[in-house]
């Protein structure tokens, strides 16, 4: 009977914060999205605000896992591991009254894997895409690639007779001097329309009332307003002057939730925080050691692992919003395991002495470390703190902070001996992490692998992974992999982000693990 | 005349030379768009191909030639992080700015002038010593800090005005105004307040020393021994000698509220450009960066030729020795 | 009260001209009159002192990292940290004593403001004597990039050559040139203001019979420049330089706020109220309110001093 009437007034209390009519929600968050062209940049927000005009063949929920959206159904062809089929939703009209068919879905990956889009890398293995009939696509591959689904959940499709007609073919490149039409118009499939667009200031999106899905959002209208200040921002949402705001700073975190009308939606993202050193005999440049690389010692290396107390930093640098981690790489991603992720509760400050003293360093030695200021949650307070960590083995640290883009050239010019950097694993799979961070840095592999580290019997198997399809098998090299990185120390694990949402009473959101929330799966009530 | 004219035309030239090559060493110096410009994924490979293409391997000369050649013709290219038209982007981010610098001149002038000539007639009193000394704190505060410390007052615990943004415009095709619209004069309010209150303090100290200084001259103390009202001296002869020195800092200040608009919009979210300069800055959006300091230069560089001009046609001195640069 | 700090006395033991002598006087004697600058001049003193001394009076020290504990972060003020550790003024979120770090903080701002003043003073002095005295072109031209100077916002041109100062200096050795680089691009955007006054006061002198005299007896122009001409303009440039070490206080916190200043480790003034206005939601005033107070009183006295000293060496407005 009681729960009866709890359920009752539940009821009620949905209907009064749920008219029936429009609903429009303001959305603030730190930055623009960058451009409307869907395969012009690779980047989260970008990503985030097309997913609302745009649709993907396929899509990733909240938990992390891929669902269909324009593709109902995706298989490797029988016969022939190197090509994967793709059945396509009937039904679905862009904005503007066009079929979506097979035909567009080429045109949009071949539009996608092109010499000038920024979403080719993810589409490198991809030889041929052919429409079979009006809603089958064959994708061939240049060997078996049996995660390549899970590189398309922001690769979005656009309409091959619009995009002609419209001279937007070639995707708009950074730098050049020709106006795009793509980059400022939209025609998508997706649940909104764009109305209008001010960038950096206001975009204003519509609902699209011949959306394919059966279910109509609760969100009528969005409001999309960039705030780049933190105080500003989270002023805004106090004052009741937006409804939803994404990017909330973890210290605020406690006061939003706390406020009269305010809740605020926390879940882990999917990006650990690690810091990475340098390889190799060669002295530091940044030491006072000047005959040889100290931390190419394992037992400094060692040493500096336990020296870090990563509770402390969740505790007090994160507010609690974080998870520390032993490995660098977040719970979503195949091949993390909880063995792999552990890490000292506590600080051993006498133990990694002792370790710095036998291998040769009692006082210990200087280092510079370069941290970015304005990408990560707090990263200059993390670094900050770890300077104060190491300094009390003995190691004195420079702190270096600079805004991301001076920070980064230092990373892809190896320009570093000790660096703060955040990995997001977009392919929910380790290989991405091997390729980029942990392979030798030649051609294709070790973009951001500064550190000098190289180690062939590893590069093999990283190499390897790209085209096994013994899953089991697969996985067996990646546990490999991981067992000697760990082992190695080659990288520093801190932390996995957490993201937080703050909105207001009776709007409800979860916490998508890319950062990527989508307004359309917003509900009200409670 | 004319000679003056031209001779000033080539300095001002010369002038948007120099800081056209001072922001485009800045440019090759701040930071590698490159980095921004491309995501995670990308390869070392992509990074070498985007520079050549976007010409940053040339030899830095040839950069420099190709940018002034560019500039010449108005045309700075695409943002790189908006890939919009620099000059329509700043174009229509102005009219944010001008409104707001216009309005924040306009409070420092109405109410620096009022205080000014209320201190100078009342030199002994508390008033005075107060407003002077409460105008020092408007001075020491450093504007970042107003800015966060009116919003967290008048938006979060009063919640009488908006905290950021400019409100509801209205697009009259050429000129997007938010002062037509309740919303939009509501936002103005704070940042207004916040950009003036420098100007305002230098022109309440400028006002009280001219007319201190003028009070004491000889016409006006002989005004006064002709029985003239209080009235008519204060306001008639010695607030009128005041406002041309008055008039003229303001102006040549006009440039630079527009430049230390940079701080106060980044503070309330105002879409001017100098937000759009610090979030270029950002990601080193080099072709907004360079269209930005060489229109904040071109703006400076009119604003004094006019007051030379001006100076030049009300000073006839200036018209037998005319090779000086002071004013 | 009379304060050993009465900032009139570097003036007096210029080389002693009977008009100094009574300058001198009538200075103090203004100085005994306010009230309000005894007590500007007394913060002052007081600020400068603590800041000086910090090494020796702040209970802990902020800029040792290896000192610090994580766990005493975010203790309110006067209270005790979970580590059992006491804050008068509370700890921010590195677990620093916020009392400490205003201390070293203040020392850091003012040797940057001090710095950077002496720096644009000693340009604008040089260029402001040279465009005075030779005048012709060389004039036209140092007058002229004064002018471009002055219209430029210093925030911008500091901006301009951190900025550049950035990209010639190698990344390993950017942090410890961090502050100098600071001190250049502050000092270098507030020298134009000096060249312009001393160049006028020059060109009154130029034209006076002494220094005639003394050029036909053949004297050096460097020495007619620096004994004869350089006292006499000396009184409107300690005005110009007590305005502007306030400016070049607050101008080196607007850098920190926009992302470009000391490294966090050795905070600034400035860099202190960047970190703290973090805060201001959340609850932990502190970290903002105490540096932000400290900030305004020390531009406040300094610019209160600078106020009086016009008033005072100007006697005109008498």
């Amino acid at each position: 009977m009681r729960k009866l009437l709890i359920t009752a007034s539940v009821l009620a209390l949905g209907a009064a914060v749920m008219p029936a009519s429009a609903e429009t929600v303001r959305w603030a968050r730190a930055s623009d999205a960058l451009t409307l062209d869907p395969h012009s940049q690779n980047q989260g927000v970008t990503h985030t605000f097309a997913h609302h005009i745009y649709e993907t063949l396929v899509d990733r929920d909240v938990e992390g896992t891929l669902i269909p959206r324009l593709a109902t159904e995706w298989a490797v062809k029988e016969g022939d591991p190197t090509v994967w089929v793709f059945t396509l939703r009937q039904g679905v009209k862009f904005h503007d009254g066009a079929d979506f068919t097979a035909e567009d879905v080429v045109f949009s990956l071949d539009r996608a894997r092109s010499d000038k889009s920024n979403m080719k890398q993810l589409h490198a293995g991809v030889q041929s895409v052919t429409a079979v009939d009006d809603h089958t696509v064959e994708v061939k591959m240049s060997g078996p690639s049996p995660l390549y689904p899970n590189n398309l959940t922001n690769t979005f499709m656009m309409d091959k007779t619009w995009t002609e007609a419209n001279n937007a073919v070639e995707v708009q490149e950074a730098g050049s001097t020709d106006d795009n039409f793509a980059v400022r118009n939209t025609n998508g499939t997706g649940p909104y329309m764009l109305e209008s667009r001010d960038p950096d200031v206001r975009s204003v999106l519509k609902l699209n009332e011949e959306h394919w899905a059966e279910t109509k959002p609760a969100v009528t209208e969005i409001i999309y307003l960039p705030i780049a200040d933190n105080a500003t921002r989270v002023a805004a949402l106090l004052s009741g002057e937006v409804d939803l705001v994404q990017d909330v700073p973890v210290q605020d975190i406690e006061r939003l939730g706390s406020s009269d009308g305010i809740k605020v939606t926390t879940g882990p993202e999917n990006r650990v925080i690690y810091f990475g050193y340098r390889f190799g005999d060669e002295p530091l440049k940044s030491s006072n050691v000047t005959d040889k690389n100290p931390i190419n010692d394992p037992k400094v290396r060692e040493a500096m692992h336990l020296a870090i107390d990563r509770n402390a930093i969740q505790q007090v640098v994160m507010r609690g919003q974080s998870v520390p981690t032993g490995v660098a790489t977040p719970p979503f991603v195949n091949g993390w395991t909880p063995e792999l992720d552990t890490y000292p509760e506590k600080a051993d400050v006498e133990g990694a002495k002792a370790l710095l003293a036998e291998a040769g360093y009692p006082d210990g030695f200087t280092i510079t470390l370069d941290t970015p200021n304005n990408r990560y949650v707090n990263d200059e307070a993390i670094s900050q703190a770890v300077v104060g960590m190491l300094g009390q083995i003995g190691i004195k640290v420079t702190l270096a902070s600079r805004p991301i883009t001076q920070h980064s050239p230092l990373i892809q010019n190896s320009e570093t001996d000790f660096y703060l950097l955040g990995w997001g694993v977009p392919t929910f799979d380790s290989a991405y992490i091997f390729n980029d961070l942990i392979h030798t840095q030649a051609g294709h592999y070790g973009a951001y692998n500064p550190s000098g580290y190289t180690n062939p019997e590893l590069d093999a198997k990283i190499e390897s992974l790209e085209t096994e399809v013994d899953l089991d098998k697969r996985n067996a090299t990646i546990a490999e992999i991981w067992a000697t990185v760990q082992e190695d120390r080659v990288l520093l694990p801190i932390h996995n982000q957490v993201l937080a949402y703050a909105m207001k009473d009776g709007m409800n959101l979860d916490v998508h693990p890319e950062n990527q929330p989508r307004l359309y799966n917003v509900t009200f009530g409670e | 005349m004319l000679a003056f004219i031209l001779r000033r035309l080539a300095q001002s030239i010369v002038v948007m030379l120099v800081v056209a090559l001072i922001s485009f060493m800045l440019f090759r110096y701040v930071g590698d768009p490159v980095a921004s410009l491309l995501g995670q994924d990308s390869r070392l490979e992509d990074f070498e191909a985007l520079r050549e293409r976007l010409g940053l391997n040339d030899p830095a000369y040839i950069q420099f030639f190709r940018f002034i050649a560019n500039a010449i013709q108005g045309e700075f290219g695409i943002s790189y992080r908006l890939q919009q038209p620099v000059s329509e982007l700043i174009m229509s981010r102005l009219p944010a700015t001008i409104e707001l610098a216009f309005t924040s001149a306009l409070i420092a002038l109405v109410v620096g002038v009022t205080l000014g000539v209320f201190t100078a007639l009342r030199p002994k009193s508390l008033s005075t010593a107060v407003i002077m000394t409460l105008s020092l704190v408007g001075v020491s505060l450093p504007t970042f800090l107003i800015g966060i410390g009116l919003i967290y007052i008048f938006a979060v615990e009063l919640q009488w005005l908006p905290s950021f943004g400019r409100g509801d415009v209205v697009d009259l095709g050429w000129w997007r105004t938010g002062l037509l619209t309740e919303s939009g004069l509501r936002s103005l309010i704070l940042p207004a307040i916040t950009l003036s209150l420098f100007q305002l303090t230098l022109i309440m100290r400028l006002v009280r020393a001219e007319m201190l200084e003028v009070l004491r001259q000889d016409y006006i103390r002989f005004a006064r021994a002709r029985g003239l009202s209080k009235r008519a001296i204060n306001f008639g002869h010695a607030l009128k000698n005041t406002m041309v020195p008055v008039i003229t800092i303001t102006g040549l200040q006009l440039g630079s509220v527009i430049a230390f608009a940079i701080v106060t919009e980044t503070v309330f979210q105002w879409p001017g450009v100098g937000s759009l300069f610090i979030n270029s800055v950002q990601v080193v959006d080099v072709p907004v960066m360079a269209a930005y300091l060489m229109f904040i230069a071109f703006v400076f560089v009119v604003i004094n030729l006019i007051v030379d001009i001006l100076y030049y046609a009300v000073d006839p001195r200036l018209r037998v020795h005319a090779s000086g640069s002071g004013k | 009260m009379s304060t050993p700090q009465n900032p009139a006395t570097p003036v007096a033991t210029k080389p002693p001209s009977r008009l100094y002598r009574m300058w001198d006087s009538d200075v103090f004697f203004s100085f005994r009159r306010s009230p309000v600058t005894i007590v500007a001049a007394t913060v002052a003193f007081v600020l400068v002192l603590a800041a000086i001394l910090a090494p020796w009076i702040a209970p802990y020290n902020p800029f040792d990292p290896a000192s610090l504990n994580l766990m005493d972060g975010f203790t309110a003020p006067n209270s005790n940290s979970m580590m059992g550790n006491y804050f008068l003024l509370g700890s921010d979120h590195q677990g620093r004593d916020v009392l400490s770090t205003i201390l070293y903080g203040s020392r850091v701002s003012l040797f940057v403001g001090v710095s950077a003043t002496l720096f644009a003073m000693a340009i604008g002095i040089s260029l402001g004597l040279t465009a005075g005295y030779v005048g012709g072109t060389t004039d036209s031209i140092i007058m002229r990039v004064a002018d471009i100077q002055l219209s430029f916002p210093a925030i911008l041109i500091a901006l301009l050559i951190f900025g550049i100062a950035r990209g010639i200096i190698p990344p390993s050795q950017q942090e410890g040139m961090a502050i100098w680089v600071l001190i250049v691009a502050i000092g270098l955007s507030n020298w134009a203001q000096f060249a312009r006054t001393v160049r006028g006061a020059t060109m009154v002198e130029r034209q006076k019979d002494y220094v005639s005299a003394a050029r036909i007896m053949g004297v050096h122009p460097l020495v007619i420049l620096i004994r004869h001409v350089l006292p006499n303009v000396m009184a409107p440039v300690l005005v110009i330089a007590t305005i502007g070490l306030a400016l070049a206080i607050i101008e080196e916190a607007t850098l920190s706020f926009l992302g470009v200043g000391v490294p966090p480790t050795q905070p600034s003034l400035g860099t202190l109220i960047r970190i703290g206005q973090q805060f201001l939601f959340s609850g932990e005033w502190w970290i903002l309110f105490f540096p932000a107070i400290t900030l305004v009183l020390l531009a406040l006295a300094v610019n209160l001093l600078g106020d009086w000293l016009r008033d005072a060496l100007n006697p005109r407005l008498r």
